[in-house]
């Protein structure tokens, strides 16, 4: 009879309960199948030259960041100075300018600094859409064979860096590191 | 006063027409080969989840990506690709989030099962009343001295 009466009450705590953890969940963190496949192809002008057609292959090569921005989203401009340091401290960021106008971001990255070693020049966000770009600001990590192996919708922040994307960008060189000595002691044994 | 209703109605269909030449603008854009091309991209973007507003489908929201993927549905099916490819297209670029519809997996049968779930809960609350009552306690007999006490309580009242 005791239990009867409290099962209405454990009923209605399980259910505040679910309510509260749902509280604390962001809609916004959405799993990115992207994750684990390979940097999704495009062919875009450089933002510096309409000459120079930029493909992922100009992205692949070592451990990189990859970061979408445009000049009028304000959080990439809070996020910049971040990435400016990361620059600085030797790890190679490619980019898409996403939606944006050419003179604007060239005069805009003239004035403040240019973290980024290639600029993909995206008006209509065409690759945009491979990537499955949400909003800007997104950064991917890209490892040294060009597979996706972490993806951040919204701006980067010093903890974000230090607790996930600095460790992973470690790992990822570690990893490629022993490739290249597997390939190397390969090539040895068979010569 | 008058003035001022005057203006406001003056102003209300100038408002209404705005809003219906923005309506006009989301659903671009328009043209078809063919019926079933019109029909397979008016289903889809009705089907698919705008990503940034995450409450609408690309065919009700204005944000530019869902102006993008409404223009790659389009594109894809003046292409000739069927539905099924669109969504997996979506879906690979997405994740399932896209979906409005949600297929049937391991991490959505919970969500597939949960009305049929309820509805059994409540069939068996339901259910264990029925019987409750059923296995009440017959109307009781009263004696016949019961019986004119409560003759008299009624005729006195």
């Amino acid at each position: 009879m005791k239990l009867r009466l409290l099962l209405p009450l454990l009923a209605t705590l399980a259910l505040l309960g679910l309510l509260f953890v749902g509280l604390g969940m962001n809609s916004r963190d959405l799993p990115s199948p992207l994750v684990g496949k390979p940097a999704p192809a495009f062919a875009l002008e450089a933002l510096e030259d309409a000459e120079r057609l930029i493909t992922e292959q100009d992205f692949i090569g070592e451990v990189a960041l990859v970061n979408v921005w445009a000049t009028w989203c304000s959080t990439c401009r809070s996020e910049k100075p971040l990435l400016m340091e990361l620059a600085a401290g030797g790890i190679p960021i490619h980019a898409f300018n996403y939606r944006d106008e050419r003179d604007a971001a060239l005069r805009y990255l003239g004035v403040s600094g240019n973290p980024y070693r290639t600029i993909a020049y995206d008006p209509h966000g065409d690759a945009g859409i491979d990537w499955g770009v949400y909003a800007t600001p997104e950064t991917y990590v890209l490892d040294a064979e060009g597979v996706i192996r972490y993806k951040r919708i919204g701006p980067l922040s010093r903890q974000l860096l230090l607790d996930e994307v600095l460790p992973l960008v470690e790992k990822l060189r570690a990893e490629q590191l022993r490739a290249e000595k597997l390939r190397e002691a390969r090539g040895v044994a068979q010569s | 006063m008058k003035r001022s209703l005057f203006l406001s109605l003056l102003g209300l269909p100038l408002w209404l027409a705005a809003g219906l030449a923005m309506a006009l603008a989301i659903g671009q854009p328009v043209e078809f080969d063919n019926e079933a091309q019109k029909r397979q991209y008016d289903t889809l973007v009705r089907e698919l989840r705008c990503t940034v507003c995450q409450s609408e489908t690309i065919h009700e929201s204005n944000a530019e990506l869902a102006a993008d993927m409404r223009r790659r549905v389009y594109d894809m099916t003046l292409a000739g690709h069927d539905a099924d490819a669109i969504i997996e297209f979506m879906v690979q670029r997405y994740g399932d989030y896209v979906r409005y519809r949600p297929p049937l997996q391991a991490n959505t049968w919970l969500l597939w099962a949960s009305p049929f779930l309820l509805m059994f809960g409540g069939a068996l609350v339901w259910w264990r009343i029925v019987v409750g009552r059923r296995g009440m306690a017959e109307r009781p007999d009263f004696t016949e001295q019961e019986r004119a006490v409560l003759e008299r309580l009624r005729h006195d009242a």
